[in-house]
């Protein structure tokens, strides 16, 4: 269960990535954040951003045009 | 490849489009864990303004710019104006006006954020931006006309950051 969720649906590269960015920020080592959007880019971009960070993606699923990430923060 | 953190960019465009670029590439640079400088210089001081209500898109300068219309039906968006307008059609005075209110509107339907609201997120999240002070004599500027918190300086400076850097963007 997520410790937080960011809803970016609708907003487009590199919103997503920036909201969870300053999101992690003010949370916790091993806490997990959920991010629902809705750019068809942001897969990619957020295994790149886990990648280079060292938060682990947990989980990617899409659900209708939706898709929604668990990122847990390193 | 070193292991420097650092990202350099240098934004030297001033059209509303080329805006984009830099800030998306700086507030992401930071997201990623880089410490992000950009020099603006030449037509990218624009960037750096108080008001950027001013930026215009042109499209007789980038005669390949796609033009779809963003509202009516699907077969009305779906057509390229881009391609099937002369590229003197732009000297109309008030089109090119017209062409950035709708690459505006374009911009909002795809969720992408405002120039202003890129620029603050940048500011936000720590981008270091100097202003090339050389152009800003040249263009008749004065360090009152931009915003806060920002560098004002020269090539030196900025090739002296750029030297550290491993990731150096000329936009």
């Amino acid at each position: 269960m997520a410790n937080q969720t960011l809803d970016m649906c609708g907003y487009a590269c590199p919103m997503p990535i920036l909201k969870t960015k300053q999101a992690l920020a003010a949370m916790e080592s091993k806490e997990v954040i959920e991010v629902i959007c809705t750019d068809q880019g942001s897969k990619k971009d957020f295994e790149a951003f886990c990648n280079q960070l060292g938060h682990k993606l947990l989980s990617q699923r899409d659900e209708g045009n939706k898709i929604i990430f668990n990122i847990e923060k390193n | 490849m070193s292991n420097s953190n650092e990202m350099t960019l240098i934004a030297s465009k001033g059209t509303l489009d080329w805006a984009y670029p830099p800030f998306i590439l700086a507030s992401t640079g930071i997201a990623i864990g880089k410490n992000v400088t950009v020099f603006c210089t030449f037509y990218g001081l624009n960037l750096l303004l108080k008001d950027l209500s001013h930026l215009r898109i042109s499209p007789q300068g980038n005669p390949d710019m796609p033009m779809k219309m963003p509202f009516g039906p699907k077969w009305f968006q779906s057509i390229d104006f881009g391609q099937r307008i002369p590229n003197i059609f732009w000297n109309i005075p008030g089109l090119e006006l017209f062409a950035t209110r709708m690459m505006k509107k374009t911009f909002k339907k795809n969720g992408m954020s405002t120039i202003e609201e890129l620029r603050e997120i940048c500011i936000e999240m720590g981008v270091k931006f100097i202003a090339c002070e050389m152009t800003m004599g040249m263009f008749g500027f004065s360090r009152e006309d931009f915003i806060e918190g920002i560098e004002f300086a020269g090539a030196a400076t900025y090739l002296d950051v750029a030297h550290n850097s491993n990731q150096d963007l000329f936009i």
